[in-house]
Parts: structure tokens; sequence; C-alpha cells
């Protein structure tokens, strides 16, 4: 009975989050890119991809499910699993709250079954806006949920990918988060079930080194940076400029690591197709 | 035996007279046959793998190599291993398993390489591939932290049924200076952060992350090379005698990653 409510209670805080985002004030927003000034409602209705030069703004979490699952689909998993300070790390537990305040979210990771195109799935996404994406024992455990989930009722699984690597502040179960995502992933696999990744601005760390690389498709955004080491620690390693685009989706769409940059207006679509390629959760009749 | 600081044993960890992994290959095994290569494009001496023989019975071994030379250094690039070293890794860890051979890796690097190739040719992926596969091989592997064990980098030899960490070896999400320098913005602060991140033998027992602790010689295992070499020995060869001695299977090394990080209400 209670998860009922539950269950009932995240799908308004997600819709929430959805018209939060939405906001449409006559406020005025400059892309990072081209440096243009437009108006936030033009940028909403554009999958907040600016309509001049093609940038790709970060999604919040919820607003990126809303953006490729058929409305009213959504129903969230282990909404409720708390964030955790494993370490008692001075000043953590006050970071975290800071980061839910700001995005609405226990954690970095909302998990999510749905239908795409009527096609039904799991879905996982980072918010890069939650302490950076990065890997917490809490994002761990809730991608090895949904992965279970996705195994246990043979679905395909999506996962967008967002992330500045590890969650310092958890100290070595940040890492061992890597290895319990890549054997659920395994185990996943070998059910012969379909896995599609898609990369957004920043992959890194170890979330490429783990679950983001191991997608049987691998999709990313357009411009999205996408690597192990980011580029600061990669220059001062080296002691030279890095090349223009390096890291780039388009980069490592070219160096054999994506198979395709997608732009985010035709993502659904692509997804819609790829699930139809696939159908019964993967292994074709 | 006095208790050392964190840092203390991060300087231990460190020093360059510590035993490597040829150290340990020639205390250890005989009969050794150095395998090379990935098969698709380089040989990264920052791995050193192969066939040999423990107390009589074919093994793979694999390890990260740190040079003790300024030469031999430079060759290995310190230890920290390009996509090829991973993917040389995994070609042996898959035919280990063709062959029925049980793996022992034995990990020392402060990180996977941060270079421009080796970001060109995947590290990423070259990693994430390794846990994946390494979660489900049919055949024991036993992982032995013997220096540092920094990062996705080291955790790439570390998906093991039994992870066994020498007393004064370190095992982290990446190396204090640059856990300080994230943080806080100031590398020199490494000391701190020792503390902070937990990193020494006593702490991942405590969190369940490795299995068991090999003891060092007083002041250090490059102190008495043989001894701590003996003390491996002891250690990983009463591990794999209870491994196999449990009927061992595969999806005993599953369960006991899952649990890792799980909230303590859904532990078994």
């Amino acid at each position: 009975m209670n998860s009922v409510f539950a269950k009932r209670r995240a799908r308004l805080l997600a819709m929430k989050a959805i018209r939060d985002n939405y906001v449409p004030e006559e406020k005025l927003m400059t892309c990072p890119r081209c440096g243009k000034e437009h108006e936030r409602k033009t940028v909403a209705q554009n999958l907040s991809v600016c309509p001049e030069c093609g940038y790709h703004w970060p999604l919040g979490a919820y607003y990126r499910l809303s953006t490729i699952l058929d409305p009213g689909s959504f129903r969230e998993l282990n909404g409720k699993l708390p964030a955790a300070d494993p370490l008692s790390f001075p000043g953590y537990r006050e970071k975290q709250r800071a980061a839910q305040r700001k995005t609405g979210l226990t954690e970095a990771a909302v998990t999510a079954t749905g239908t795409i195109g009527g096609a039904k799935c799991v879905a996982g996404v980072l918010d890069s806006r939650f302490m950076m994406g990065s890997m917490s024992a809490a994002v761990g455990e809730k991608i090895t949920l949904a992965i279970e989930y996705a195994a246990k009722n043979k679905l395909p699984l999506i996962l967008f990918c967002a992330s500045g690597g590890a969650r310092m502040q958890e100290g070595i179960l940040s890492l061992m988060q890597m290895a319990k995502t890549s054997a659920a992933l395994a185990r996943f696999s070998d059910k012969g079930l379909l896995y599609i990744s898609v990369l957004t601005d920043p992959t890194t760390g170890g979330v490429t080194a783990s679950f983001a690389s191991l997608g049987d498709i691998i999709l990313a955004e357009p411009g999205a940076l996408i690597g192990f080491a980011g580029p600061r620690v990669i220059q001062q390693t080296i002691g030279e400029t890095l090349p223009e685009g390096f890291q780039r989706a388009e980069y490592q769409e070219e160096h054999g690591f994506v198979d395709a940059v997608v732009p985010r207006a035709q993502l659904r679509d692509t997804l819609i197709r790829l699930l139809k390629l696939h159908e019964k959760g993967g292994r074709s009749a | 035996m006095s208790e050392r600081t964190a840092a203390e044993r991060v300087a231990l960890a460190r020093h360059p007279q510590r035993p490597n992994i040829t150290d340990y290959i020639s205390g250890l095994f005989t009969d050794f046959f150095e395998q090379k290569g990935d098969r698709l494009c380089r040989e990264d001496p920052a791995i050193l793998g192969g066939i040999a023989r423990y107390h009589g019975r074919p093994v793979t071994v694999i390890g990260t190599r740190k040079g003790k030379t300024a030469e031999e250094s430079l060759r290995c690039n310190f230890g920290m291993p390009s996509p090829e070293g991973y993917r040389k890794a995994l070609r042996l860890m898959k035919q280990a398993e063709k062959f029925r051979r049980p793996v022992i890796t034995f990990i020392d690097t402060s990180g996977a390489y941060p270079g421009l190739e080796a970001e060109a040719r995947g590290q990423g992926e070259a990693i994430a591939r390794n846990l994946f596969e390494m979660s489900r091989l049919t055949v024991p592997v036993i992982a032995v932290i013997t220096g540092e064990g920094n990062s996705g980098g080291a955790l790439a030899l570390g998906v093991a049924d039994r992870v066994l960490m020498m007393e004064n070896a370190v095992y982290a999400i990446l190396s204090p200076e640059g856990f300080a320098s994230i943080l806080w913005r100031d590398a020199s602060r490494h000391e701190a952060a020792c503390e902070l991140m937990k990193l020494t033998a006593k702490d991942l027992l405590a969190q369940g992350v490795i299995d068991d602790i090999i003891p060092e010689p007083d002041g250090g295992a490059h102190e008495a090379p043989s001894l701590a070499i003996r003390e491996v020995d002891r250690a990983v060869s009463r591990h794999l005698a209870a491994l196999q001695k449990e009927n061992w299977l595969a999806p005993a090394r599953y369960k006991k990653f899952r649990k890792m990080g799980a909230p303590a209400k859904e532990d078994p």
C-alpha cells in the first residue's frame, strides 16, 4: 500500500521537475559556445539545444526522461534509495544536501521503467547537476538495481551517462561501483538482452571505464566530452596543448568508440528504431 | 608492531626498492614464459604476463610492472599501463580460462596512463572491458596488491575471488596528491588526504573490499624481500587451496562485488 503512494509521489515530483525545467520566463540565456543570447523558452522548446550553433545544454534527469519516454509511461525505480556517507567524510553530508536542494534529486542517478514508441524498457540517467554526476555508492547501486530489474524482466536497457568521475568523498567504494555495475552488465548481456548507452556531456572517469563503454550500441550527443582522464590531467601529463576537438563525441566516433553521434532532436526516434530492431528484449526470435 | 600512519604506508608502498612483479615472479613461480602483445597493435611493457608453474601447477600470472632503474622505469612507463596493456591482460585471462588455469595478478600502479594516445585508443573502454570479462571468468582469480593500487587502472586487474593486500600496500580511487588537488585544489595537502581516504589494508579489510592482509617484515618489504615473498606465497597458496576446496564457482565472485556499497538492509 505504501509503495503505491511512494510511486504516485515520485511521479508527481517528476512532473514538477519537468515543469520547473521549462520555466517560461522572459529571461535570456547565453549559449556558452557561440555566445548568442536566446530566450529561455525558445531554447526549452528546442530540447535545450542552441538554435544558432547546436550546442547541447546538459539536461536534468527527469527532463531527459520526459524527452525520451512515452508520456505517462514513466515509473521510477528505487527512487527512495538514500545517499550514503560511508567514510563519514567531513562536510560531505552538507554537500549532498546542497545538491539535493539544488536539483530535487536524492542522488545523481534516476532510474525508471517506461515505454519508448510503445516498447517497454528500463532507462537510467546520470544528472551532471548533482555533484557532477559522480559515481557514488548510491549511483552504482541504483544503476545495478536497474540492470538487474531489466535482466529479470527481460527488458532492454538504456543508460544516459554524464559524469565527472569518481565520488571522492566515498573513497574506494566509489571505485568498487565500477566493478559492480560492469559485473551486473556481464550477467545482463549473458541473457541476450540489449543495452544501449548514450554518452552525454561530459562522460569521464570511472563511468567511462565501466558501464558507459559497455553498451551493445553506444550513441553520443554532438560535442559531448568523452574520455577516461580529463583534458586538464592529460595536458599536465604530456605538457603540450591538446588538439582541437580532442575527446569530443565526433573524435570518439572517428576513433571507433561510438557507433553514432546523434543530435538530441533525433535521439528518441533513433532509440525507437533500435528497439524495434531488437524486439523481444534483444534476442531475435 | 607499532601502528604506522597512512602517509607512512603510502611512502613504503612507493619505496623504490620494494619488491616488484619480476621479484615475485622469480620468487614464487618456476618455468615462467612471458607472453607479449595485445594481438591488436602493440606490446605494453607496463604490464607483464605469461604462463608459469605455481607449486608445480600451471597458472597465468599478470601484473603491472614498475622498473627499478631509471631506464627500466622509462621503458615500462613507471608502471602506468596503456589500453594495450589491459587488452593483453584480458587476452591472457581468456586464455587461462580456455586451459583451465587459475589467474594470479599482482597490482602496483599509480594508475592507468593519462596520455593522449592512451585516450585515443580507448583507455576507458579497455578498463571497462576487463571489469566486465573478469567478473565472469570461470577460473579462480587471486589478486595481490603489492604496492600502490590506484584508480580504475588497478581495479582492471583486481576483480578477483580473493583480493589480498600487503600490510603496507595502499588501494584507493586515486593518488593522495590527486585526491587533494581535486577536492581542495592543493596537492600539497596529500598527507591529510591519506588519513581521510581510508586506503590502508586494515581500513579496506574493515570495509570488506579486500579479503586478507599479508604481513611484511619490520621496516617494510624492501628490508627483507625474500621474507616478504615467502609471506605472499603462504597467503596465495592458502587462498588458492581454499578456493579449490570450496568447489569454487564463478557466481561467488559476482556476489562478492555485488555487495559493495549496497545499503546495509539488503545484505544477505
